[in-house]
């Protein structure tokens, strides 16, 4: 490993950090604008052309914000508790392969950050630590509404991780490696895209993933009517926004983590291939705004229901079908 | 292999330093005005009262303790479903055995009621 592997590796870790960034700032912008489409109204449209300077407005006047702290909280975990639930929705994409390789230097870049052996392994594990950002951060402020909040969330998300990662079992049977990699280079063409070989196991997947994003129909942590806003209750300033970019964050890595299991990752005809990969990205992320638009939210009692009672069973069903039909 | 890492490691740099940045740009140019009111932890507008550290329904350690246990089984598949290919027949029925007994834990919760929320 010399001087320009590493500078390779540095800009690499830039380009496809940089990306996720924008597209968070971005991604607020795209809901409020959909929303407001499904629900006919406009939204916000008069800083910049059609509103696009409203992501940097939003930033600036959160960082005037005065940034409150409880007087009973614990003042240490209270501070860290947003980045903890932050960091993690960003490493995900390190193991994301979002274009195809090309040649740099005359050398060969592959653009994925790190292509490890375990790679879906290191979702789930990354993945799974999201939640003690909530947790803390709802035990920290010491008020009714956070603590209420946190523990229906890491309720919520751990149960739904079950479901989550037995779904991925089923994928794992058909493709035989962890490595994102070889993953997409075994969906390279349509007919051969994981969906079809697993398409109860991708229902499964996406029906995880919007609760372990806390989205519609699973948002009961941040139920606005009856948490006031769940465990970010006491969080002002920055640290607030800390969350919501969590979430936006979270949203886009789950997104492409389904592109790229699912739907053949960057590879698609005639345009270039880190375009296919934002357009089928942009298609799930467009999904999950559609989807707050149009469902109402579970009662707590049926959310956990359905996650106990109809996914798990179904997705060892899903593993049982997968091992007979791969076995005649 | 272990170099593999090297690139993950300079992404969390990253992913430390900014949300550090972003959360130490309040401390220098927003104002703090502290006031026992504003302070206080939020009730609705009304005076807060007592600890929120109480106590809590036990359902939510059962879903706990049921998490580790499915969680541990998904452990147990992976595995097994990274060389399915090359077991066959005989990975199904040993997969198949071992679904089952943890079947009988899974209906005994059922009908014990833990999983019901009322």
């Amino acid at each position: 490993m010399d001087l320009i592997d590493i500078g390779i590796t540095v800009g690499k870790v830039v380009i496809i950090f940089g990306a996720l960034m924008g597209m968070v700032a971005y991604m607020t912008l795209f809901e409020r604008r959909v929303i407001a489409f499904i629900q006919g109204r406009i939204g916000p449209n008069r800083v910049g052309f059609q509103g696009l300077l409203q992501p940097i407005a939003d930033a600036v006047k959160l960082l005037f914000k005065e940034d409150v702290t409880p007087a009973g909280a614990n003042k240490f975990l209270f501070a860290i508790a947003p980045m903890l639930s932050f960091i993690p929705t960003l490493l995900t994409i390190a193991v994301i392969p979002v274009a195809e390789s090309s040649t740099i230097f005359g050398r060969e870049v592959d653009w994925i950050i790190s292509d490890i052996n375990i790679g879906i392994l290191f979702v789930l594990a990354v993945t799974a630590m999201e939640v003690y950002g909530i947790i803390i951060g709802g035990w920290a402020s010491n008020s009714k509404y956070p603590l209420l909040g946190a523990l229906r969330a890491s309720a919520q998300m751990i149960s739904y991780e079950v479901s989550l990662g037995l779904a991925l079992v089923g994928l794992l049977m058909v493709t035989g490696t962890f490595s994102m990699t070889e993953i997409v280079a075994q969906q390279s063409s349509f007919l051969q895209w994981n969906i079809f070989k697993q398409p109860l196991g991708f229902l499964l997947f996406i029906i995880g993933a919007f609760a372990e994003v806390n989205r519609i129909p699973f948002d009961l942590p941040e139920a606005e009517a009856e948490l006031v806003g769940g465990y970010n209750t006491e969080f002002s300033s920055m640290k607030f926004a800390m969350y919501f970019m969590g979430e936006y964050a979270a949203m886009i890595s789950i997104s492409a983590i389904m592109v790229t299991l699912y739907f053949g990752g960057w590879q698609g005809p005639i345009l270039p291939s880190p375009i296919w990969f934002l357009l089928k990205v942009g298609a799930f992320l467009f999904t999950f705004v559609w989807v707050r638009g149009t469902l109402p939210r579970f009662r707590y009692d049926q959310l956990m229901r359905f996650g106990w009672l109809v996914l798990l069973p179904l997705a060892l069903f899903n593993i049982f079908i997968t091992g007979v039909i791969m076995v005649l | 292999m272990i170099e593999a890492y090297f690139p993950i490691f300079v992404l969390f740099i990253f992913a430390l330093i900014t949300p550090v940045v972003m959360l130490l740009i309040p401390k220098i140019v927003a104002k703090r005005e502290p006031t026992p009111i504003k302070d206080a932890a939020y009730e609705c507008g009304i005076p807060a009262e007592g600890d929120a550290r109480e106590r809590f329904p036990i359902k939510f350690y059962l879903i706990a303790i049921l998490f580790l246990l499915f969680d541990l089984e998904a452990v147990f598949l992976y595995p097994w479903a990274y060389i399915y290919k090359k077991l066959g027949l005989f990975g199904l029925i040993e997969m198949g055995v071992f679904i089952t007994i943890l079947l009988v834990g899974y209906i005994y919760v059922i009908k014990k009621g833990a999983l019901k929320w009322q």
